[in-house]
Order: structure tokens, then C-alpha cells, then sequence
């Protein structure tokens, strides 16, 4: 009970916890997000200490850097949609002080029913552990979790990777058609300070991804550390989309998906199934899947944060003119 | 008192205080920010079930679902971002 790490848990658990409350209850919007980013990153540090780092750095990478940026873009946006009247951008109907609590006491006996669930549940139950271990030699790769993702559970994967394609042509849709309003213009970032980041996040991006096939790492940290440029490029302006690089956009979007659905299905055949990659060119079927992977969500990241199509952006110059 | 424990207990009341931020919440992006906090709390429970005493090595299966659900996750949060930009210039529209 005097371990140090004891107290370290409980005073991170109990910092989570008071974070996640006050970023519901902070009143400021721009605060509310600062706070969940915060949250989100010692979040990342409680995975580290349950030994997931492959987690720990998706979540900080994708879970709370670049969703943080989204809010950020989307609260810039509401903040400019609503003018110099801005700040309340609630749907005004007041909910009735009765039905909030009744809301409140039902989750509280669901998160109630989980807690007792939770500390009755046989501890370090049966897992895939062994299973993982024994496959391991005929995955390609040395990182349980790399294996997994690309050889084992190979689908889910790549469903992951239609969802994002799926969100991006969401949110094109979406926001297609709004040229009247031009788009906020997004504060100026220092152009010193990309010249000397962008190197930097471009070898870190690419060493998560290789580094990937034996230690913790991988095409979505490296992918989500690679939209970082994208996201910096954009807001320096050093990068303005235009109309005519849609081809390219939707090409890369796809490119991902399209890959490691061929690689899938140009290894079925001669008695194996989709994604049983023939051990011996495991390895580079799986370096190949991941570049290309990680190239799609760099791209498919920032194209979600920057929003609509460029072909608004273009009849937004003109109206400016 | 092992890590296992705590963190559980962390997940689950993370998850109880993004439900209530769900459904409580006024602004549209404080709900879906109240979400995330549910994946959030989902995440923590995944990790700590993968958990082994630290000799042994985590259980990697449930380490590629959170991660799948982290992606997942960005995503629809993009969408519903996506929509609360689009309800807010049509609503300003409506004003002007």
C-alpha cells in the first residue's frame, strides 16, 4: 500500500475523473476543450500504465490531438456563424430541472449496475493471450498488437479504414453546397514554427509507422502524427486546397482502402483465405498495407478538419473580390 | 490495490459522467464531447481487462479493439461536427 505508484495511480485516477467533470461543467466553450485535451492526454498516461502504449498513443495522437482540433475548428466556426451576438449557441428550450435529474439518477444507477459488474467480474479471465503468442511466428511481425490488427483481425481493420473513407465523404456532403457563407478564417499560425516542426513531425510520422513492425507504434499513430502536417500546412496557408486537387484528394483518400482490399484478395487463392499473407512476404504485404494506410489517414485527418470541399473555397474568393 | 482496479473504477465513472453530459447537455458541442468522454470510459475497461500482472504481457486482441474504436470514434465525431456547422449557418441563415 506505500507504493509510490499506488499514490501515483489513485492521484491520476482521481485528476481524470475531476476533468471529465469539469469539462461538462465549465462554462466557456473554448475552456471546455482545453480541458477535455488535458483529460484526454492523462488519459493516455493511465493506458501507459496499464502497459498499452500502441493505445496510449492513438488515443493522444488521434483521440485527443487531432478531436481536439476538430472542436477547436468547429467552435471557431460556430463563434463566427453566430456572429457578434455569439457565445450562446444553445437551442434555448430549457430542459426541466425534473427531467435532467430523473436523466441524472438513471445514469447513475447504469454507471452504478457497471461498477458492480465490474468488481465482481473473475479478475484476469481467460484472453487471447496464449492464442497471440503461439500465431505470433507465422504473423510477419514481431509487435503483438501490429499483428492483430494486420494479420489476425485483418478485417477490422479494414473496415476501420472504410469508416474513416465513409466519414470523409460524410462530411463533404455535409458542408457541400454552403458557398454564401465564406469559411472563418482560422487564426494565422507563425510560419517559423511549421519550418521548424514539419521535419521533425514528418520523421517522427514515418519512424511510428516502421518502427510499428517490433515495438509500439503503427500506421494509425503514424498516420495521425503525419496529419499534424497537413493540419499545420493549412493553417499556415502554405498549402491553400484548390478545386482542381480534388482528383488527387479522393485518390488518396481511397488509396489505403483500396490496397489492403487487393493485397486481401490477390493472397486468396492456392488454398489460402483473404488475408492469410504467404509467411514469406508477410512482412513487406504488411509494410506495403501500412504505408499506404498510413498515407490515406494523414490525408482523410486533415481533409476532415479542413471540411468542406475546396470548390467552396474557390466561390469564396470570388465573393471577396 | 492494483492498477487493474483503479483504472476500472476510473473507466466506469468516466463513462457514468459522459452519459449524464449526453443527455444533460445543452450546447450541441458539449454533447458530442460527452460522448467522446463515453468511448473514453469504454477504452478504460477494454485496456483494464488486457491487463496481466506485470510479468506477463498484455492481451494485445483487446488493445487492437480500443485502437479501432479510437479511429471509429474520430470519425463520427467529424460527421457530427460536420452537422452542427452545418445546422449552425443554416440557423443563422434563418436569423439574418
Amino acid at each position: 500500500m506505500t507504493d509510490p505508484l499506488v499514490i501515483f495511480d489513485l492521484l491520476l485516477a482521481l485528476a481524470i475523473v475531476a476533468l471529465a467533470v469539469a469539462a461538462l461543467s465549465v462554462r466557456d466553450l473554448y475552456a471546455m476543450i482545453v480541458v477535455f485535451v488535458i483529460f484526454g492526454l492523462l488519459s493516455a498516461l493511465a493506458w501507459v500504465r496499464l502497459s498499452a502504449p500502441d493505445v496510449a498513443l492513438a488515443e493522444a495522437a488521434i483521440g485527443t490531438g487531432v478531436t481536439g482540433a476538430l472542436l477547436l475548428k468547429t467552435l471557431h466556426h460556430l463563434r463566427f456563424a453566430s456572429g457578434q451576438r455569439s457565445v450562446s449557441m444553445t437551442p434555448t428550450i430549457p430542459v426541466p430541472t425534473g427531467v435532467m435529474l430523473a436523466n441524472a439518477a438513471f445514469c447513475g444507477l447504469i454507471t452504478l449496475g457497471l461498477a458492480v459488474a465490474f468488481l465482481g467480474a473473475p479478475s484476469a479471465g481467460p484472453g487471447f493471450d496464449t492464442l497471440v503468442a503461439e500465431s505470433m511466428p507465422a504473423s510477419g511481425v514481431d509487435h503483438p498488437v501490429t499483428g492483430v490488427l494486420l494479420n489476425f483481425r485483418a478485417y477490422d481493420t479494414l473496415m476501420e479504414v472504410v469508416v474513416l473513407l465513409a466519414a470523409v465523404v460524410a462530411v463533404w456532403q455535409i458542408e457541400r453546397g454552403l458557398s454564401d457563407a465564406p469559411a472563418p478564417e482560422m487564426g494565422e499560425v507563425w510560419q517559423g514554427f511549421a519550418r521548424l516542426a514539419l521535419p521533425a513531425i514528418v520523421v517522427v510520422g514515418t519512424y511510428l509507422l516502421w518502427v510499428g513492425a517490433e515495438a509500439p507504434g503503427g500506421a494509425f499513430q503514424g498516420g495521425a502524427v503525419l496529419a499534424a502536417v497537413g493540419l499545420l500546412l493549412l493553417l499556415t496557408r502554405a498549402y491553400v486546397p484548390q478545386p482542381h486537387h480534388r482528383g488527387i484528394a479522393r485518390g488518396a483518400f481511397v488509396l489505403g482502402t483500396g490496397v489492403f482490399a487487393l493485397v486481401a484478395l490477390l493472397v486468396a487463392g492456392g488454398g489460402r483465405v483473404a488475408f492469410e499473407y504467404p509467411l514469406d512476404h508477410a512482412k513487406t504485404l504488411i509494410l506495403l498495407i501500412e504505408g499506404m494506410v498510413t498515407i490515406s489517414i494523414a490525408v482523410t485527418l486533415a481533409a476532415l478538419f479542413h471540411g468542406r470541399e475546396p470548390v467552396a473555397l474557390r466561390m469564396e474568393d470570388r465573393h471577396d473580390t | 490495490m492494483t492498477p487493474d482496479l483503479i483504472y476500472g473504477v476510473t473507466g466506469i465513472a468516466v463513462f457514468g459522467i459522459g452519459l449524464v453530459g449526453a443527455l444533460c447537455a445543452q450546447e450541441r458541442l458539449r454533447r458530442v464531447l460527452a460522448l467522446k468522454l463515453c468511448s473514453v470510459g469504454a477504452g478504460f475497461l477494454l485496456v483494464v481487462g488486457a491487463w496481466r500482472e506485470p510479468p506477463d504481457t498484455p492481451d494485445p486482441v483487446p488493445h487492437a479493439l480500443v485502437i479501432t474504436g479510437i479511429v471509429v470514434m474520430v470519425s463520427a465525431t467529424a460527421v457530427a461536427l460536420a452537422l452542427i456547422r452545418r445546422l449552425q449557418t443554416l440557423e443563422a441563415e434563418d436569423d439574418a
